[in-house]
């Protein structure tokens, strides 16, 4: 196993508020402008500090969204209802505004070209966020590493970066297959139900050509995700997995 | 010193007790999953909980000769790296001082080791004087596989990472060896009292 040490201690610091994109009714990105950000790698994430007029503070880690060769940070969030970070986060903050961060994090559940593939992404609703960083970058440096990617949503409406992910599909090198588990609009070519076996046997390479495989989603998608690839004779040691959200 | 997050007023817990979270954390009553990889599934027959590394003769347990062991049962806090704490968790294992009676070593550290290849390491004065233990049990029942099942080592007073999931054994060691998160970054000890995140904090 690759191991890459974070180098150095993580300091705080404040980033400005470029640009703020809706994607979906729940999610946002938020295009942030660190001023002393040493670069990540695909598929890390940073914490993220807010602090309240009385001193009190929260927080909360983030995936970042973004390849490291984009111009800004950019980290894509979702709206938790009973949240109390996010919802300031999707609603509340503006252009202009400084957040305050720290990162990058995370040395495990991260793609970079010396780790090779076949790459199998597995994506659960907002669990495509660092998994798209992971495509941005396999494009920025013109990986031959090939790539598929299945997104599990609930309707197309939820599906983020939707027209960037169909797009990315290209020749060979790049599949995007989508499953949508509660709502399908007419006509709808791709899958329909949540990922089960015969699904994933469909999309995933077979276990023989040793996919390096990532899945991100929540806990109960992830565990049937990567459960069902071990069953199909993937190595558990080749599969990473990033969880969130309530059991 | 923190500026103003504009508009951001945070949602208090009513309930918790500050002195019981430490800086950074937020309460949860949920009981969130994170793990590396897939979760491991060993059968009882075939799982063993070892003590190996520095010591005269290594020990070994099968899973019914740690059942036969005194148990204890224990409430506390268990704090997150990612930010969640959960408080007034109930758990029932065997106090890692039953294990280690008898056993002479000159180690000062251990590493604990878990099926699905994931380690961590601690200071071994941090695993004696009842500060952790082979837990089997969550809240009465048995410990669920996703949270570690059919054992996992428990050590409230760090940041669970450290309180090994799967964990098949200790090994002790007189120099210490980063283990999976710590060679990744995270800190080495953990405290979450002095927000011990990760290295440098």
């Amino acid at each position: 196993m690759e191991r890459t040490a974070l180098r150095g201690r993580l300091t705080w610091q404040l980033a400005s508020v470029v640009e703020l994109v809706p994607e979906t009714a729940r999610t946002r990105s938020i295009a942030l402008d660190p001023p002393d950000w040493p670069g990540h790698r695909a598929g890390q994430h940073v914490d993220v500090r807010l602090t309240a007029d009385d001193g009190y503070q929260a927080q909360r880690s983030y995936s970042i969204a973004s390849a490291p060769e984009d111009e800004h940070l950019v980290l894509t969030v979702e709206r938790l209802d009973d949240g109390e970070v996010s919802p300031y986060l999707v609603d509340e903050l503006r252009g202009g505004d400084e957040l305050e961060l720290r990162g990058p994090i995370g040395g495990y559940f991260l793609w970079e070209e010396s780790l090779g593939g076949p790459l199998l992404l597995v994506a659960g609703g907002s669990g495509v966020v660092p998994l798209r960083a992971i495509v941005r970058h396999h494009r920025a440096i013109e990986s031959r590493v090939p790539l598929r990617l299945l997104y599990s949503a609930r309707t197309l409406d939820e599906v983020i970066y939707r027209d960037e992910l169909t797009k990315a599909e290209s020749g060979d090198e790049v599949h995007v297959r989508f499953t949508l588990t509660r709502e399908q609009p007419e006509g709808w070519q791709g899958y329909a139900r949540r990922i089960d076996r015969e699904l994933l046997a469909d999309v995933a390479w077979p276990a023989d050509e040793r996919p390096l495989v990532y899945i991100c989603g929540p806990t109960g998608f992830v565990e049937t995700a990567a459960d069902i690839l071990v069953s199909l004779g993937h190595d558990a040691a080749r599969i990473r997995t990033e969880r969130f959200g309530p059991t | 010193m923190s500026p103003i997050s504009r508009g951001f007023h945070g949602r208090r817990e009513p309930d918790a007790e500050p002195s019981r979270v430490p800086p950074g954390q937020y309460v949860t009553d949920d009981f969130p999953v994170l793990s590396a990889g897939p979760t491991p599934h060993t059968s009882l027959d075939m799982w063993t909980f070892s003590i190996v590394g520095a010591v005269d003769e290594p020990k070994s347990w099968t899973w019914k000769e740690l059942q036969s062991l005194p148990q204890e049962t224990v409430t506390v806090d268990i704090h997150c790296v990612t930010k969640w704490s959960k408080l007034d968790t109930t758990w029932t294992g065997i106090s890692v001082d039953t294990l280690l009676d008898g056993i002479e070593t000159s180690a000062a550290y251990v590493l604990a080791f878990s099926d699905g290849g994931y380690t961590t390491n601690l200071p071994l004065e941090d695993v004696q004087g009842g500060k952790a233990w082979i837990a089997h049990g969550f809240g009465g029942e048995p410990l669920d596989p996703e949270h570690g099942g059919p054992a996992r080592l428990l050590v409230p007073h760090l940041y669970f990472w450290k309180s090994a999931k799967w964990v098949r054994g200790l090994e002790l060691r007189e120099e210490d060896e980063p283990g999976f998160w710590e060679g990744y970054g995270y800190h080495n000890y953990g405290d979450p009292w002095k927000e011990q995140r990760y290295a440098g904090d």
